[in-house]
């Protein structure tokens, strides 16, 4: 039983509006049966510090990765982990989170690879919540009943590309949500971020740069969906039909424009490679191209 | 036994996280993040003192200081909206606060591994405290041969 839609009228330009709640929306709906509010944040500790009445945490590296493989959890982990924060297979989930939901976008994505059917972010995020004066507590006591929650399998395929998946997807577009410095090889890691260990710097020949940030507004709401397809359509050049695939270093700001690709702007069978540049600056023999410009396309193999 | 032992305060707070269960721990670290205390009036005026933990995904800068007695003093700004980085630094502050410059600089680098929340705070994230330790006895031994 779906938690009814959000019907402001500024979601109902996007293609997917069903995805979207704006702040008012969710403060009226706290509460109502079916509705799982989730944090997933940067910042492991932000949660505890204040969170919205009656949320739940989700942590990416800790909840969501498996700790031993470079992966997601799988199925069985998937299913204990969700039932743990008392969220069914029916249940409507929100996230909301830091930095421009840019981490409440990847869960969302993990969310999707293991097919949860309604799951939606607060448009604003964290930063809109709080800047508008809105409730937060530091009490976790209301929100400790578990849930059932099936053992679904994983099914990566449709949104999730791995770097053979890009080595063949070649002459089809590619969007490099990283910074201008990391897109340009001048650096490996985001502008005061740790260095996080690529051993080459640069682009996957013919990736556009879009930094992801750039869907976002100050106040963190996603962009209203015309100056969306002004930056993706218009600028970035991408057109109905098109495959798309987005990275950036490990798939976290890539999910934000996955989201904005797949449910904003509606396009099909978008794909978030996750391994990003920290797989691919590390890779051996694969083509790399420095500089502003995006390259030719090699051949697809 | 060569090993210099680690002094008191900093023994006394890895015991403190030791003794909690696991998912306790986060929250003592939230408590050192509330404890950070607003950095001593001289600052506001001198950013320029103050040393930036690139290591760190969110703006922590640090100064660390000796006074006429020879005691260590850590001072340090981070903001709220990472709390994480918060604790890490006040757990640092609190435990050289005080120390000559030989026992700080004899904290061995890989304490913060010791406190036992690299699981429930993430490998990835803990490089930043100890860059934070490393930083700061770094600035310990410029001062020193100053």
């Amino acid at each position: 039983m779906s938690v009814e839609l959000d019907p402001s009228p500024k979601f109902t330009a996007y293609a997917h509006p069903e995805r979207l709640v704006s702040t008012e929306w969710l403060q009226k709906h706290l509460g109502t049966p079916g509705l799982v509010v989730v944090e997933s944040d940067e910042d492991v500790l932000l949660y505890e510090t204040g969170h919205i009445p009656g949320s739940v945490k989700i942590d990416w590296h800790t909840d969501l990765n498996d700790p031993v493989e470079r992966d997601f959890i799988g199925s069985e982990e998937f299913a204990a982990m969700m039932g743990s924060k008392g969220i069914s297979r029916d249940s409507t989930i929100v996230v909301y989170g830091d930095k421009s939901n840019w981490w409440a976008s990847y869960a969302l994505w993990v969310f999707t690879l293991f097919g949860h059917e309604d799951v939606r972010l607060l448009d604003g995020g964290r930063d809109k919540w709080v800047a508008e004066g809105r409730d937060l507590t530091r009490d976790t006591s209301v929100v400790k009943k578990s849930a059932d929650y099936p053992v679904v399998p994983r099914d990566d395929a449709p949104v999730r590309a791995f770097k053979d998946d890009v080595l063949a997807h070649f002459g089809n577009p590619l969007i490099d949500v990283r910074s201008p410095e990391e897109y340009s090889g001048e650096r490996t890691h985001m502008p005061a971020y740790p260095e996080e260990g690529a051993l080459r710097g640069g682009h996957i020949p013919s990736a556009v740069s879009v930094p992801w940030a750039r869907a976002a507004a100050p106040d963190a709401t996603f962009r209203p969906r015309d100056e969306l397809d002004a930056i993706y359509r218009e600028e970035a050049g991408l057109a109905e039909g098109d495959n798309v695939i987005a990275y950036c270093r490990i798939g976290e700001r890539s999910s934000h424009t996955w989201f904005v690709l797949t449910h904003l702007l509606g396009f099909p069978g978008v794909r978030n490679y996750d391994g990003s540049w920290t797989e691919w600056g590390n890779a051996i023999r694969v083509p790399i191209v420095l500089g502003t410009e995006p390259g030719a396309a090699p051949m697809a193999r | 036994m060569a090993a210099v032992e680690l002094p008191q305060q900093l023994a006394e707070i890895r015991d403190g996280f030791l003794e909690l269960e696991e998912k306790d721990r986060l929250l003592l670290l939230l408590e050192f993040a509330d404890e950070l205390p607003e950095l001593p009036e001289r600052f506001a005026d001198h950013p320029d003192l103050l040393e930036r933990v690139v290591e760190c995904q969110s703006p922590v800068y640090i100064f660390v200081e000796v006074d006429e007695a020879g005691a260590v003093h850590l001072h340090a700004t981070a903001p709220r909206e990472s709390p994480t980085t918060r604790g890490f630094v006040s757990i640092i502050g609190q435990g050289v606060e005080g120390l000559t410059v030989e026992q700080a600089l004899a904290v061995p680098d890989d304490y913060p591994s010791s406190l036992g929340i690299t699981r429930a705070v993430s490998p990835l994230r803990m490089r930043g405290m100890t860059a934070m330790l490393a930083r700061t006895k770094r600035q310990l031994r410029a001062l020193a041969a100053a």
